[in-house]
């Protein structure tokens, strides 16, 4: 018996205790309550997890391949721990940002439904309950970006749900062939079946159908378009929280399909996910150069970084995969930060808009160096966390022989280091726009909203700077992964 | 009985996709219903069809041992079918309030947040 099942119910727990909590003054400390209790679970189960390899759970006690299985591996352990780690931060955040009062309360229940279905995609062993968890998250997203009711949010809405539903059909479609193929949905058991001496033939249609999906939900060069044109409507809190886990968990689901059973064809798949990587990094980095709206300019720049991760599972060496398990959870930190400190401008500017924006190194140095650390960090300056993943990822093309790609990822080194210059230049350099029709002392953040980015900034030089520490899990998250025997022998002779 | 599935799968995929790309917001949610329902019959089908056969039977009757019909295609399909009846009420309470908020139903107007 262990604890893997509680970072499902646990948030459950939280969903039904928000529909019967009636005062927003508590709600707010369960949320910060439940943030905690998640945090601690992530970490002792990953204590686990180092302990014992992996972990499983058979749902119901049906055995492997037939009922569902809850694994965790390394790899879904640090996502856990990183994810949980992100939803404590913004519970803390929600406490100063989500202020209109007829929302706060669905805010929370719906935080804690999208929690549920990002930690059962991350656990879940099995293909069909990925799916469902990947439906709790989405309608759980579907509410949250709509949650004022606004035309832009509502617009929004609309663009964000229609292409991710058209994902889900992909997603639903491919699982039928897939079962259809090998008669069997259990991972661990699709992967015995692809890793045998006699392997399934025939698995690029429902590979492509699940790449589709995956793709959609991860945001990737040509299938990415809903993210831009709905992430800058919703509040601050929820565009951080997207920001930080929902695409993520896309590229969780790409690495751990494509290094478990979608082996087959490597090598026109793995050359079709560099080409793809590439061009989601210079498209999102160039589109993020364009823009002069804080949300606007981290959006396209997520897209630029999915590029990295997926550029780590195309060049498919145990230094590539940790590189990108690296780089997703520094980003996953310093993505969210961004956003933060992007909220906390706009309560002190009123606006989001650059041009509008300025002097506020001036007025705050401290608010300064809180954007400096993640705008440093996702453009990869030594110290700090984003170097360490993109040296990874860079060293393992060349190793690979891949020069292309690493030198395209070089190069959008430079994009991100454009756009999070020019966030600085115009928002905390320049001279303030507004000063003269203002005048007077104007507003500082508080500490209460200033303490979140600093506990994701300290999280973000403590990957960088014990990074060796960091390096070694994420190296055993990748051997793990590109030795499914080990996944298999777990899963299906305990 | 395989082959009008698959053809009705066919149809029910093509209508799905025009109505998708129609400028109305209703017919988008028509063609959403046309996708969910092809792909659920999708799941259906490739999972194998055994006509008339009972999904559970006993151990010991040796005739029936190799016929019967896979109950695990029909509960994902049944799951599919719900999430699916769930996202259409969503789609639908989202056009409606976004009726009320702008009274278009013409997604050529949803340009304000693309650039």
């Amino acid at each position: 018996m262990n604890l893997l099942a509680f970072p499902i119910i646990v948030p459950l727990f939280f969903v039904v205790l928000f529909i019967l909590i009636s005062s927003d003054r508590w709600a707010r400390k369960v949320a910060i309550f439940g943030g905690a209790i998640l945090l601690a679970l992530a970490a002792y189960l990953f204590v686990q997890v180092l302990e014992q390899d992996m972990l499983v759970l058979n749902i119901g006690g049906w055995p492997a391949p037939f009922g569902i299985t809850l694994v965790m591996d390394v790899f879904s352990g640090l996502m856990l721990l990183t994810s949980s780690f992100i939803v404590f931060i913004l519970s803390l955040y929600a406490q100063e940002f989500v202020q209109r009062q007829e929302v706060e309360k669905r805010f929370y229940l719906f935080f804690f439904a999208l929690v549920m279905g990002v930690n059962g995609a991350f656990i879940t062993g099995d293909v069909f309950n990925l799916y469902v968890w990947f439906e709790v998250m989405l309608m759980a997203s579907f509410v949250m970006i709509t949650l004022e009711s606004t035309r832009h949010q509502l617009e929004g809405g609309i663009k964000y749900m229609a292409l991710n539903l058209v994902g889900s059909f992909f997603f639903l479609a491919g699982l039928g062939l897939l079962y259809g193929k090998t008669g069997t949905l259990s991972m661990a058991h699709l992967a015995q079946l692809m890793h045998s001496n006699d392997p399934v033939a025939m698995m690029n249609l429902p590979t492509v159908l699940f790449f589709v999906a995956f793709g959609i939900k991860a945001a990737i060069f040509p299938l990415f378009f809903w993210l831009p044109s709905s992430y800058h409507t919703p509040g601050i809190t929820v565009t951080s929280l997207f920001a930080g886990l929902l695409t993520k968990v896309g590229v969780y689901a790409l690495i751990r399909f494509f290094t478990l059973f979608f082996v087959q064809d490597q090598a026109f798949w793995h050359s079709l996910l560099l080409i793809l990587a590439g061009f989601t990094m210079v498209v999102g980095g160039m589109a993020a150069s364009t823009h002069f709206e804080t949300r606007r300019i981290l959006s396209y720049h997520i897209i630029s970084q999915i590029g990295y991760m997926v550029m780590g599972l195309g060049i498919y060496t145990p230094l590539a995969i940790a590189g990108a398990i690296f780089f997703t959870l520094h980003n996953m930190v310093a993505k969210t930060n961004t956003f933060l400190i992007s909220g906390v401008i706009n309560k002190l500017q009123g606006t989001y808009y650059l041009k509008n924006i300025g002097g506020l190194y001036r007025r705050q140095p401290f608010l300064a160096i809180l954007f400096f650390v993640p705008a440093m960090a996702l453009a990869g300056i030594p110290p700090l966390s984003g170097f360490f993943g993109k040296i990874m990822l860079i060293k393992a093309g060349f190793d690979s022989r891949d020069y292309l790609i690493a030198a395209v990822a070089i190069y959008t080194g430079i994009l991100t280091l454009y756009s999070m210059v020019k966030i600085w230049n115009e928002a905390f350099l320049k001279k303030d726009p507004q000063e003269q029709t203002q005048g007077g002392s104007l507003p500082k953040a508080r500490f209460a909203e200033l303490l979140p980015s600093m506990l994701l900034g300290l999280a973000s030089i403590g990957m960088g700077v014990f990074a060796a520490w960091v390096f070694d899990f994420t190296m055993e998250a990748a051997n793990q992964l590109l030795n499914p025997s080990v996944y298999i022998q777990h899963v299906l002779n305990p | 009985m395989e082959v009008v599935l698959a053809l009705l799968v066919g149809i029910l995929y093509t209508a799905g996709v025009y109505m998708l790309l129609r400028r109305s917001i209703v017919k988008f949610i028509i063609g959403i219903i046309f996708m969910s329902n092809a792909t659920n019959l999708l799941v259906f089908l490739a999972g194998g069809l055994a006509a008339g056969e009972p999904a559970f039977t006993q151990v010991t009757s040796e005739a029936s041992k190799n016929v019967a019909a896979d109950p695990l295609p029909q509960a994902l399909v049944l799951t599919a079918i719900v999430i699916g009846l769930g996202i259409v009420v969503f789609t639908l309470a989202l056009k409606f309030r976004f009726f009320q908020e702008t009274g278009s139903d013409d997604l050529d107007q949803l340009q304000q947040t693309d650039n």
